[in-house]
């Protein structure tokens, strides 16, 4: 599954912000473009981390775990 | 023009027990400092028949003997989003509002321990900002120069306390609210551990990250306030503080700090030294993910909770804070997880930044007061947004749940206070109260100045 492209989340904020007679959120939904950049490189390196980021559902415990 | 009365809770408390200080003129002068000083505009409703009332009954009860504690006839602020029977719950804004029925569990336990509320707090609207400028009521100016900033969300509670317009207030802290305020007017500020005090009976911004606790004169009557808010008897003896290890965190913490939070910051270090404390610097791994963390966390739970009104009376908000609720409508499901998945790394990271430390030390604020209304500050020749710089060194402790306090610190750079941050263990609230009791003499706070 292809991840959403940040910029692609924020053109379609701001596409629907305009919408709803509010363009002067453009300027904040830029701001949290560039956040949620952060958020996702940041969630990236901590997965890539050895031992780390979030089991997926359903993992069965380890051995070590177990005991 | 007489003083206010900057006596600390542990001070007028034993006066009170006694009979020579009457809570009639406790709130009596309390009232009277906050006439003198009207620009301050640090009340949104004012108590002032309930309070003396309340004070005539409970001076009666002292003369028959039923003296319950050192909050008793203790005039109390309480910050404009925290229900108070009887009165509307502003939370500084313009959205209509009903008036509470009862009183949140916060102010039923002040009531139980004899304080008395003397008047609701001016605040950031819904607690969504860190520079109480924002207010439908007008904003919160700083005792010291009008035309600046009393820091935020609490900044009406901060300001009322440096003003000496009562003795000890109530905040809210989602992402430094309690010591962004107290730090920046010169006053001490405890976010407790994540959960530890009720949150009932207050308007939520974050259900994860809001905190709610005391704000004071020292850390002393903080400790009394706490104690009655947690529901045990307060004004048990303070532990005095064997030789402590506290750690500075490098980097993030410390990079970016204009000159007197940077001299605040390292005398309050030598101090320790002096008395035979260690200080060492530590390292908290990912500090650097924790605006993108706070955003992703505090925008959509603030989004969900005010949804309703966004739809029906946009209108009724400042256009800022509008805006902010607006632009957490739009965070995805999936990020918001993931911010709440990187929560739980930060926390490890802070646990074990406290490793082999008894609390970390750092500077509450970067910066002093800013100007009302400015968008950015300059700090060491780099222009930073307002809400971010205020924001930079306490968010991090709402993310992970640690309690922390702001307390203020000597510097020699100009007239406006610089507050330093305590942090310490997780459901080891009591204990950190204890360092910072220890601290702050060697922290060599100013008198206070701000009547």
């Amino acid at each position: 599954m292809n991840p959403i492209i940040v910029t692609n989340w924020m053109r379609s904020a701001i596409d629907d912000a305009r919408r709803r007679g509010l363009p002067e959120l453009e300027p904040f939904l830029e701001g949290l473009a560039q956040s949620l950049a952060a958020l996702r490189t940041a969630d990236a390196e901590y997965a890539a981390e050895p031992q780390q980021g979030p089991a997926t559902l359903g993992d069965p415990p380890s051995d070590n775990e177990r005991s | 023009m007489s003083a206010p009365d900057l006596r600390r809770i542990v001070d007028v408390a034993p006066l009170v027990k006694s009979g020579a200080v009457s809570p009639v003129d406790l709130v009596k002068g309390c009232l009277a400092q906050i006439d003198r000083r009207p620009e301050i505009n640090a009340f949104i409703t004012r108590l002032d028949r309930e309070a003396l009332t309340e004070a005539e009954r409970l001076a009666r009860e002292i003369r028959d003997g039923e003296y319950r504690g050192p909050l008793h006839g203790i005039p109390i602020a309480v910050k404009d989003l925290i229900d108070v029977t009887g009165t509307k719950t502003t939370s500084a804004s313009a959205v209509p509002v009903d008036v509470a029925a009862g009183d949140a569990a916060s102010i039923a336990q002040l009531r139980q321990a004899g304080a008395i509320v003397i008047g609701k707090t001016n605040l950031h609207e819904f607690a969504f900002g860190t520079t109480s400028d924002e207010s439908a009521f007008g904003p919160v100016r700083h005792p010291l120069d009008p035309a600046r900033s009393a820091g935020g969300s609490s900044g009406g509670s901060a300001a009322a306390l440096a003003a000496g317009m009562c003795f000890g207030a109530l905040g809210t802290d989602t992402g430094g609210s309690i010591r962004i305020p107290s730090a920046v007017c010169g006053t001490v500020g405890l976010k407790p551990t994540v959960g530890e005090i009720s949150v009932h009976g207050v308007v939520p911004l974050s259900a994860t990250l809001d905190h709610l606790g005391p704000m004071a004169r020292s850390v002393a009557d903080a400790a009394i306030l706490f104690d009655v808010l947690k529901g045990r008897p307060p004004f048990g003896t303070m532990a005095t503080a064997d030789r402590l290890t506290i750690g500075t965190p490098t980097g993030y913490f410390c990079d970016r700090l204009e000159r007197g939070a940077r001299q605040a910051l390292e005398r309050g270090q030598a101090a320790l030294v002096a008395a035979g404390h260690d200080v060492r610097e530590v390292d908290v791994r990912y500090a650097s993910w924790t605006p993108a963390v706070y955003l992703h966390i505090v925008l959509p739970e603030a989004s969900r909770f005010h949804a309703r009104w966004l739809e029906t009376t946009p209108g009724a908000y400042s256009p800022g804070v509008r805006l902010r609720l607006e632009m957490g409508r739009y965070v995805l499901a999936e990020d918001y997880i993931r911010a709440m998945d990187l929560r739980r790394a930060l926390t490890v990271a802070v646990d074990a930044a406290l490793d082999g430390c008894h609390a970390l030390l750092l500077p509450a604020q970067p910066m002093p007061a800013p100007p009302l209304g400015a968008p950015s500050v300059e700090i060491n020749g780099q222009q930073e947004p307002v809400r971010a710089a205020m924001l930079r060194l306490t968010q991090l402790f709402n993310i992970t749940g640690h309690p922390a306090i702001a307390l203020p610190a000597s510097h020699d750079v100009d007239d406006f206070p610089r507050g330093l941050q305590l942090v310490g263990r997780r459901h080891q609230t009591e204990r950190l109260l204890e360092i910072a009791a220890a601290c702050e003499p060697l922290f060599e706070p100013r008198d206070p100045h701000l009547g």
